[in-house]
């Protein structure tokens, strides 16, 4: 497929523009050589990016079980929300008596998003949840730094996490102490209460965790650290299997980050925009980015906490997305948000029960919103690796499960069906699961040489990043 | 599978030359990249930095994941394999061949096979 710059001729451009009813100037400092801009013509244009989206798979196309990642529908509702010209046609710079709607929409997400996870304050300016973990890791700095105690340089994470966790942990100056998992891919409580000390800043968590379990230590492992001194960090990117049902305020975090984007039904994939929103107990709100929005009898307003640690974004953030978030739990309510947290629970589990019949799972059942299959044994005996499989999903319009991950896992595939499958999609999908696994057996080399049905065949994902090609230039 | 009979290894798949009694090459084993697949990266330490036998001290880079490579010695960085930072791929094709890093000073050698042994171990 040509590339946008490839088409087209020169002279060829879109509808005439209107006309320019500002004064014009001219630049102290002119470009002398022209932009490199495509020329073509508005039906051009348009055919261009129709083609691009036909060759996309989205969870409007097919099943997309993404694991850890929470590919749910995005009702459009939603879109709809977002779309009145209210919130979609204002300027970051509006007085503030002029957008008085918009601030009560970051306020009320606040408050029914802090009540969703036991939390106190929220803010909304981090853009995705790794940008959400460093602006809470920050947070837990500037608390360690005012309180003047010893130095507290480590955060502690375990082997299971996200490779996030570190790397915004590394990028907020701290250095990382990894704590083994044990045999049930749970915290391993001993090697925890040998790794916390003086210096520890505090743990990164996610619960449930990476494996798709809940840490039934989870008391006692808040407990630990708190006792040393630290504070525990909530990565929200598994809160889909309990949102509405336990809070991880009550499980003994005090910061916390939410992938609006994932859990609250905003569309992701691609590039975002998405929405890592940082939630905080009260001791935390006063080093919050600024502004945050306040409330008095007057009506809304932007202030900055005393102790703010700066802002993290312009403005307010992915100020849409929240709208998109706000209308999500608005629509679901009280009982509608349990209630998909359940449903997310109960597919994964039903899955995991149908594909049990040929996979081999990587831990024990039942499972919460996801789980992970080991294909260790399928490789040894057929030469079909999880990479295979994946791919030969393709051939059957399902985008693959997350593969290789958690690192812990040999040849891992990490399933997470979300609530808003059917019963009829997934036993559609257990089924080409289940004949993948006969045709390992049968017919290895269809695997090995699969996909053939898409519009690139397997990509070499080697020479890529060994020679990455980041620019067009026209050689 | 390759296992050279002159070198020592350790459990975390590693490889060592010894050169003199405190000087050794080390680098990562057969299994170690037929485990890892096709390498990417590595992020070389830096001559002077002081490692320990058991901790890591550079990491690899596959498709599939980032991996610590741990030093199977104690001592203090002499030189290290700057071509592989160009070339990772040298580290699949010819392991042996790829030394990561020389070592001097070395204190303690941490616990190491010898290559029957370590054949025995990589195919339990």
């Amino acid at each position: 497929m040509k590339l946008i710059f490839e088409k087209g001729a020169p002279g060829q451009h879109l509808t005439l523009m209107p006309p320019c009813d500002v004064p014009e100037v001219t630049l102290a400092n002119p470009r002398t050589e022209p932009l490199d801009l495509p020329h073509v013509s508005e039906t051009e244009l348009t055919r261009h990016y129709s083609a691009l989206a036909k060759r996309v798979h989205g969870v409007n196309d097919g099943f997309y079980p993404l694991g850890s990642c929470t590919m749910k529908y995005n009702p459009k509702i939603n879109e709809e929300m977002a779309a009145l010209p209210g919130f979609a046609q204002i300027h970051p710079l509006q007085p503030e008596e002029t957008v008085q709607g918009c601030l009560e929409v970051l306020h009320e997400s606040e408050k029914l998003l802090c009540e969703i996870t036991g939390m106190d304050g929220m803010t909304f300016q981090p853009a995705a949840g790794a940008h959400g973990e460093f602006t809470g890791l920050l947070l837990i700095k500037a608390y360690h730094a005012h309180r003047d105690g010893p130095a507290r340089t480590k955060i502690i994470v375990p082997d299971s996490a996200h490779g996030t966790n570190p790397a915004s942990a590394v990028m907020a100056g701290f250095s990382v102490v990894n704590i083994p998992s044990g045999e049930d891919g749970c915290v391993d409580v001993d090697a925890l209460r040998a790794a916390v000390g003086p210096d520890t800043a505090g743990l990164m968590l996610t619960n449930p965790n990476t494996v798709g379990i809940f840490d039934k230590n989870i008391l006692e492992i808040t407990r630990i650290v708190h006792e040393a001194g630290g504070l525990c960090y909530y990565d929200g990117a598994n809160l889909n299997a309990v949102m509405g049902v336990v809070r991880p305020g009550d499980m003994g975090f005090d910061v916390i980050h939410l992938n609006l984007h994932k859990t609250f039904s905003t569309p992701h994939g691609g590039g975002g925009p998405g929405s890592g929103a940082v939630g905080c107990k009260e001791f935390l709100r006063q080093y919050l980015p600024g502004p945050v929005v306040v409330k008095d009898c007057e009506g809304y307003h932007f202030t900055k906490p005393e102790h703010s640690i700066g802002r993290m974004k312009d403005f307010y953030g992915n100020f849409l997305v929240v709208v998109r978030a706000l209308a999500y739990v608005l629509t679901l309510g009280r009982e509608g948000i349990p209630e998909a947290a359940k449903n997310a629970v109960l597919n994964a589990n039903y899955m995991r029960k149908l594909l049990s019949e040929k996979y081999t799972m990587a831990y024990a059942g039942p499972c919460m919103h996801e789980f992970v299959m080991t294909l260790q044994d399928l490789k040894d005996a057929t030469g079909c690796s999880a990479m295979d499989i994946a791919k030969g999903l393709l051939d059957h319009g399902i985008h693959p499960p997350t593969m290789y991950f958690p690192l812990i896992v040999h040849e891992a595939l990490m399933i997470e069906p979300t609530e808003t499958e059917s019963q009829e999609t997934m036993d559609e999908v257990c089924g080409v699961f289940l004949h993948l696994w006969d045709v390992a057996h049968n017919d290895p080399d269809v695997l090995h040489n699969a996909p053939t049905k898409t519009p690139v065949r397997r990509l070499d994902e080697v020479g890529a990043a060994r020679n990455p090609v980041l620019r067009y230039t026209e050689e | 599978m390759n296992f050279p009979a002159e070198l020592k290894y350790s459990k975390d798949h590693e490889w060592v030359k010894t050169i003199d009694e405190t000087t050794a090459l080390v680098g990562i084993t057969d299994f170690a990249q037929s485990e890892l697949g096709d390498l990417v990266f590595i992020n070389l330490p830096q001559e002077g930095d002081e490692v320990t036998a058991g901790e890591s001290f550079c990491d690899v880079e596959s498709v599939k994941a980032v991996s610590d490579v741990m030093s199977p010695v104690t001592g203090v960085i002499e030189e290290v394999n700057a071509v592989l930072e160009d070339e990772p791929q040298l580290l699949n094709e010819d392991p042996y061949g790829a030394w990561i890093a020389k070592i001097k000073d070395i204190s303690a050698f941490g616990e190491l096979m010898a290559a029957d042994e370590y054949e025995a171990f990589v195919q339990k």
